[in-house]
């Protein structure tokens, strides 16, 4: 590891937060596509924070073609690809708050049953159902100082903490960044690459375990190039 | 250190082997809180079944995380377990009205049982109650401390009502249920859980096996060498469709040859494998190339042998609270053709990770399929074996039961934010 990049920096030092997650059911389900618009208005926010990125940490396959649970309902219990694509391009990152999202989602939905001649509708044992979460944060006791210091770490990190720093932060901060670019932004101009790599990972297209090698990948690359 | 604290921490060294240190490290920080926290477990049997397989794992695991759990099972008699099999074909959709007699002894063996067991219950800080056989245990503790949860691991997605309506009475005044997916889910006035089972990557049934040891079962058992073998392990009950194996095979087995094994054991609370049994010889007689086996309950090395010299393992049935078998081969790296219901539609992902049917033609044809694809065989194996890896080992469920321990204990509803 470099020296050089590595220099000690002012900023507070990065708290590495875990956390764990438990699915509950919210007794609401859809088996048309006019329920489940009218379900999702009325439905929790952290029901639908569940659906679109809670659902990595759940067991779960990770679905090849959709990377949220409303489109993957659309395409496997509706058999609707033009609605599944267009909800599987709906990012939450470009809205300013969750009421926002869940306005454009029931937007999507209503385009698409003015477009119908018949209601979408799924079998009874395809219905969709509305779950919510429970998360549970705690502190790791993992603390540093240097980004370059969590190099031999990121490869090892729980995905409950990858979950935390890397989706959760974007739903719980203001500019919606990550936890890692957001700490390298107070550690100096130097780490300007490296925030904006990270800025470019997609964050909903990759398993939690996935998103740990891209990451642990992005920080090994960046100190060897400033190493060399 | 004291000898308990010396083993639980060499259990969960071995857990660490397979699962890594980081996943071991975020248990005890998550059990943190729970520390010497009374859970007491309760099921109606030690032995056979998934429930007692899951139980037998999870007590150590929970213990080595300084939690008190341990693990009550209730005596009933032969009426008893004759009117829990009729709830378990009831919840299962399968009904007939159950006799108000059987019912009456399902309510006397319970409260027997909470004779013995009441200062236990009422004592724990957790109590999880699992399947129906034991449901009625709470509304004999009235000076309950603690929070009681009630695990329903059948597919109860489409009940007989009368069953339910029955069974309902009981499970209302617990603090929450957990079901294994969302489906099974039913309308009470409490939270539900959602919690998949899991396996257990060290159990006799599931830990590596070395060459030689899967040779030895093939001798023992006299499987042809030179011919594919299709396997299917589970109890001899009519909801895992023996029957429906029997009958792809054969399907299969006109234009592809093959070999059948079905390896099933018995549980004590269930009175019908007998008759099951005997119906599947019947329809096996004659056919050398299908073996039925009746093995004891703790023959886990032999099923785990089983499994890894298979080439398809297939879990037909036509309901399935889960279906553990489903996981264990996956783990072993085996392609599963799956009935295409319940909790094994969370581990097959049709296509990827193996098949989805749901008639024996169903399955004799992707038996073929695959058997005429041998590459594709082994990559589906490979994928099942990393999707199980990451989501259906125990380290997971117990960071599920952890997780939701955790929110019981605070009443939080949604985010809990420990010691920040």
């Amino acid at each position: 590891m470099t020296e050089s990049t590595a220099d000690p920096v002012e900023a507070t030092p990065f708290a590495v937060r875990d956390c764990a997650l438990i699915s509950l059911t919210t007794g609401l389900k859809a088996q048309n596509l006019r329920e489940f618009c009218d379900i999702l208005r009325r439905i929790p926010l952290e029901s639908i924070e569940h659906h679109l990125w809670g659902r990595l940490l759940q067991p779960r396959f990770d679905e090849p073609e959709y990377n949220n649970d409303f489109a993957s309902w659309a395409y496997h219990g509706l058999h609707d690809k033009t609605l599944a694509e267009r909800l599987s391009m709906v990012l939450p990152t470009d809205f300013t708050d969750q009421e926002a999202l869940r306005q454009e989602l029931v937007e999507v939905l209503e385009e698409r049953l003015d477009q119908c001649e018949m209601v979408p509708w799924a079998k009874g044992e395809q219905q969709f159902h509305f779950l919510r979460s429970q998360i549970v944060v705690f502190d790791s006791g993992l603390r540093f100082s240097r980004p370059v210091d969590l190099v031999p770490y990121l490869a090892n990190l729980s995905t409950g903490s990858i979950y935390y720093h890397f989706i959760d932060a974007r739903n719980r901060t203001a500019e919606r960044w990550d936890d890692f670019s957001a700490w390298l932004a107070g550690c100096g101009p130097e780490y300007h690459l490296l925030r904006e790599r990270l800025c470019g990972v997609d964050p909903y297209f990759s398993s939690l375990q996935n998103i740990r090698q891209i990451v642990a990948e992005l920080f090994q690359t960046f100190f060897e190039e400033a190493a060399q | 250190m004291s000898p308990a604290d010396k083993n639980g921490s060499l259990l969960l060294d071995r857990y660490a082997e397979v699962t890594g240190r980081e996943v071991i490290h975020h248990l005890q920080q998550l059990a943190a809180p729970l520390k010497g926290a009374k859970v007491v477990h309760v099921n109606s049997t030690r032995e056979g079944g998934g429930v007692a397989e899951i139980l037998q794992k999870l007590i150590p695991l929970k213990r080595a995380l300084g939690i008190d759990a341990s693990w009550e099972v209730i005596n009933g008699s032969p009426a008893f377990y004759e009117c829990t099999k009729g709830f378990h074909n009831g919840l299962q959709g399968m009904g007939s009205p159950i006799p108000k007699q059987l019912l009456a002894e399902y309510e006397k063996v319970n409260a027997a049982n909470a004779e013995e067991l009441r200062s236990t219950l009422e004592e724990a800080d957790f109590v999880v109650i699992h399947d129906p056989q034991p449901a009625p245990l709470l509304s004999h503790c009235p000076e309950r401390r603690g929070r009681w949860l009630w695990r329903c691991h059948i597919d109860a997605s489409h009940p007989y009502r009368p069953v339910w309506k029955y069974l309902r009475q009981w499970v209302i005044p617990y603090d929450a249920s957990i079901f294994s997916i969302p489906q099974f889910a039913q309308p009470l006035p409490h939270p539900q859980y959602i919690v998949a089972p899991s396996i257990d990557p060290l159990s006799e049934k599931n830990r590596d096996l070395p060459l030689e040891e899967l040779q030895t079962v093939r001798e023992r058992f006299k499987l042809d060498p030179d011919l594919p073998m299709m396997l299917q392990v589970s109890r001899y009950d009519r909801f895992k469709d023996p029957l429906g194996v029997v009958q792809a095979c054969q399907l299969a087995g006109k234009l592809t040859p093959l070999q059948l094994v079905l390896a099933g054991g018995g549980a004590s609370d269930d009175p019908e494998g007998e008759a099951v049994l005997a119906e599947v010889r019947q329809a096996a007689a004659g056919d050398s190339r299908i073996q039925v086996l009746l093995l004891p309950a703790d023959a886990h090395h032999t099923i785990n042998a089983l499994q890894r010299t298979a080439d398809i393992v297939l879990q037909k049935s036509i309901r399935e609270g889960f279906g553990l078998t489903v996981a264990e081969a996956m783990w072993k790296g085996k392609p599963v053709i799956g009935g295409d219901t319940g909790g094994i539609r969370l581990q097959i992902f049709d296509h990827y990770t193996g098949f989805l049917v749901r008639t024996p033609e169903g399955a004799a044809l992707r038996i073929r399929y695959l058997l005429h694809r041998r590459e594709l065989l082994k990559e589906m194996g490979q994928r099942a074996q990393r999707f199980v890896g990451e989501n259906f080992l125990i380290t997971r469920h117990l960071r599920e039961y952890l997780t939701m321990l955790l929110g019981l204990q605070s009443g939080t509803q949604g985010r809990m934010e420990l010691g920040l």
